[in-house]
């Protein structure tokens, strides 16, 4: 299913500020943070405070100016960046919240988003007792993490492309038996990296478009065009089984557009950001089409994309957990837990190397699924927040 | 009749000396078919002859010295005039909304009179009065009441009820023109085309008939979709209806401009009742567009959107902001100012992309991105429980009038192709209905479609 908000996620929007907090719902206004306002003008970058305590801290920027903005807190090199706000509309308000160690910072503005910034100036940020002490590894941690989601979505789209060309072998050939039993194997190399896949706009829709998804007009390619001649009992009343034509030109663009997509991944690297991000988009991909049932209308596959969809996301937080354990066990001790139980509810519908057809769960079965994934979603999408420097 | 029969023999003392209703069962099914045809007002009246669809039951008045002084409340909007109202009437909190098939068998002429017959009582009710000669509680003490009853002592709380008419009602699916209507049809109402995304129930979606009834009073609007389908019983049914819980759009100047559940300001450069050329160009069908019976009127479109709330409850509130291209809190565009600011869909920011992204609703959703096409939104949050995943049966119950359907569709197609919204929401009903001109007094909705 094309996305387009994953796309905007994946490629777009870095949050880069520095925002280490824990991982629940923010239902405790007694928590403690500072908060700060800053005045970013024309001409100045006013801080309310010039100071404040180690830990969490809340900078709500307004522009006052007449051009965006934006807010910059620094290193006490006076350049790395430490956090940011960006892309503040004139007359808007924006809030950084940025969990500092203590120590020696700046705080800048740019409006007009060029040139040095106004009103730089010192702030500090004062020891307490909870302060956290930095892990002068992290930036190694980070960058392997990276290469190594790389490696794993190269090696994912290669599988899916050696699996395509032999599905596409026996559906062209009319070997429907061999074509149906490869068709949920192969399409868990998409699904597991499905995010990294949906990016590249029109790719997605070309391979992956549901019927229902259709404009008028549209021409329907891709897998669940195939999907729907290989499962034609659940067809409308009146469907036609295609013709040897047909299934030819599915066949040679199903397999002409995952050799476009395995050029486009060589050589990709990932931002954390991208990665958490991955790994969010993932579990949504779950929640919206496969434990709905809605992915797979006539092959019923769902538990095969719902499998992949998790390992998926279980490889991008395996990839930073060993990050998340110094900034937030807590949060990596209930993803660790969360994931866990989703992983046995899924094993208890394996059969085989596969899994039961969806339409074979029971309503209580995919209640429970439902259920395990709205408890993993919630730690999950804290992830971010938590992480991305 | 069957009822009745089983009222009387559950009640001794009154079937001992029930001659009305033992008369009234051996009257047989043509007596019962004729009863159902003068509609509930006179079945409610059944033993006394010759009444007709007056009205009763002061329930204005009694509104009027009620402890409740509010604008909201006492706000009573006259149903006869040159539109219908509940459209550019300011919005109210409340709306049942509900379509309807006509019955099998149902001449044209019973169709006229079911049009009588809900004209009547909706003018009633507007008013603030019960349904019917004797109302709630005035009537025969061996008959049943006129009106249901649970409206008595509230006020109208701005009551309006809007007719109109589906395009099944001039064409069956099979081709069928049941009331010589056919060639009156207007051009523009065909079913709306299947948008990419569409996951239609059918048991949401169309109906012949359709009425929409607002009220800042939950009670009231289902008073009165309750009493209109009462009195319809036998000559058409309830083929879908929705009960709508917080107005999503401002449709008056006067107005604040509401959150929808994504907890986002909706509707905020709406058509306003304030901008008479802009209602005129955007939402009233001109005698000149045609048909001849539809002038001063519009077209209504329906669509029930699901919102996957638990998802989109999750998401960053950097992209909640994208998405929508609005701020959360003041709702003002993310180009800068406030909420009433026009949006500077040109602005850039950061690598000169647009501060207001590319897929962003208020860019898709915005007249200048549509070449100029406006419509009236009126739509309203809903919460019918939740679904069998446990999750809340909740969204946007989107309804909107415009001039021509057109507008509908090419604003849609634009969003449902586009829009970052789309991750999170589903349309999942659908409808389309032709919406008469206002009501002369004396005369009935539909009055020139049969002429």
């Amino acid at each position: 299913m094309p996305h387009v908000l994953h796309s905007v996620r994946l490629l777009g929007v870095g949050v880069l500020g520095v925002t280490l907090l824990s991982g629940c719902v923010a239902n405790n206004p007694a928590a403690s943070h500072t908060a700060l306002t800053v005045d970013s003008s024309a001409t100045n970058c006013a801080v309310s405070a010039n100071e404040a305590p180690a830990g969490s801290i809340r900078f709500s920027v307004t522009n006052s100016g007449d051009q965006v903005t934006e807010f910059y807190l620094l290193a006490d090199d006076g350049r790395r960046i430490v956090g940011e706000a960006e892309n503040i509309g004139p007359g808007l308000s924006r809030d950084l919240v940025v969990q500092l160690d203590a120590g020696r910072y700046f705080t800048a503005c740019k409006p007009g988003m060029a040139g040095d910034g106004v009103g730089k100036a010192e702030f500090t940020a004062t020891k307490t007792d909870a302060a956290a002490t930095v892990d002068v590894e992290r930036a190694a941690q980070i960058d392997s993490a990276n290469s190594d989601y790389a490696v794993y979505v190269s090696d994912q789209i290669d599988q899916l492309v050696t699996g395509t060309d032999s599905f596409a072998a026996a559906y062209m050939n009319g070997d429907d038996d061999t074509a149906r039993s490869l068709y949920a194997k192969t399409r868990v190399h998409w699904e597991r990296v499905e995010t990294i896949a949906e990016s590249f706009g029109d790719l997605d829709p070309k391979l992956d478009l549901r019927e229902a998804d259709l404009e008028e007009g549209q021409d329907w390619t891709g897998w669940h065009a195939i999907e729907k001649d290989l499962w034609p009992a659940e067809a409308e009343a009146g469907f036609e089984a295609y013709s040897a034509d047909k299934r030819r030109a599915l066949t040679e663009q199903l397999v002409a557009d995952t050799q476009t997509l395995h050029t486009k991944v060589q050589g990709l690297s990932f931002t954390l950001s991208q990665q958490t991000n991955g790994a969010i988009g993932l579990l949504d991909e779950v929640a919206t089409g496969k434990v709905t049932g809605e992915e797979e209308t006539w092959s019923h596959t769902d538990l095969w994309d719902f499998q992949a969809n998790v390992d998926g996301a279980r490889v991008l937080y395996d990839g930073v957990r060993r990050l998340l354990l110094q900034t937030d066990p807590d949060l990596a001790a209930s993803l660790d837990t969360e994931f866990a139980s989703l992983q046995t509810l899924l094993d208890a519908q394996r059969v085989g190397d596969g899994f039961k057809l969806y339409t074979d769960l029971t309503p209580a079965e995919i209640r429970a699924l439902a259920d395990q994934v709205n408890a993993l979603g919630e730690p999950l999408n804290q992830l971010t927040a938590a992480l991305v420097l | 009749m069957t009822r009745s029969l089983k009222n009387s023999s559950s009640r001794p003392y009154r079937a001992e000396s029930g001659n009305e209703s033992s008369d009234t069962f051996s009257a047989g099914p043509t007596s019962a078919r004729g009863l159902s045809r003068r509609g509930l007002l006179s079945l409610a009246g059944a033993g006394v002859a010759g009444i007709g669809l007056g009205v009763a039951g002061e329930r204005a008045a009694m509104a009027s010295s009620s402890a409740s002084g509010s604008a909201s409340a006492s706000a009573v909007y006259p149903f006869y005039g040159s539109h219908q109202t509940g459209i550019v009437t300011p919005a109210q909190d409340r709306l049942h909304f509900a379509a309807f098939d006509v019955s099998a068998g149902t001449t044209r002429a019973e169709l006229i009179e079911l049009l009588q017959d809900w004209t009547i009582a909706a003018a009633s009710m507007s008013a603030g009065r019960d349904v019917g000669e004797y109302g709630a509680v005035s009537g025969p003490y061996d008959a049943p009441p006129e009106d249901s009853g649970e409206a008595q002592g509230l006020p109208t709380a701005g009551l309006t009820i809007t007719f109109g008419f589906g395009p099944t009602l001039f064409e069956t699916a099979d081709g069928v023109d049941r009331f010589g209507i056919i060639s009156r049809r207007p051009a523009g109402l065909t079913p709306l085309p299947h948008f990419p995304g569409d996951d239609l129930d059918e048991g949401r979606s169309d109906g012949d008939l359709c009425i929409q009834a607002c009220s800042n009073d939950p009670q009231v609007a289902v008073h009165a979709i309750r009493n209109l389908s009462r009195i319809a019983f036998g000559r058409a049914g309830l083929r879908w209806s929705q009960l709508g819980f917080g107005r999503t759009s401002s449709t008056s100047t006067t107005q604040d401009t509401p959150r929808n559940l994504f907890g986002f300001k909706d509707g905020t450069s709406n058509i306003k009742a304030e901008e008479p050329e802009v209602v005129t160009d955007q939402v009233w069908v001109s005698v000149s567009d045609g048909p001849a019976w539809l002038a001063g009127g519009s077209y209504l479109v329906a669509r029930r959107i699901r919102m996957t709330i638990e998802t989109w409850d999750r998401s960053f509130l950097s992209e909640q902001e994208a998405v929508f291209g609005r701020t959360k809190g003041s709702g003002a565009p993310l180009s800068g100012g406030t909420e009433f600011t026009e949006p500077d869909f040109v602005l850039a920011g950061r690598e000169d992309q647009p501060l207001i992204s590319a897929a962003a609703h208020v860019r898709l959703a915005h007249s200048t991105q549509n070449k100029g096409i406006k419509i009236l939104r009126r739509g309203y949050n809903f919460v019918d429980g939740n679904d069998e995943l446990g999750r809340l049966e909740a969204g946007l119950f989107f309804i909107s009038f415009q001039r021509s359907p057109a507008q509908f569709t090419a604003v849609q197609l634009n969003l449902a192709k586009h829009d970052a919204l789309n991750e999170y929401i589903r349309h999942v009903g659908s409808a389309l209905f032709a919406v008469p001109g206002g009501i002369p007094d004396g005369s009935f909705v539909g009055a020139a479609l049969f002429a």
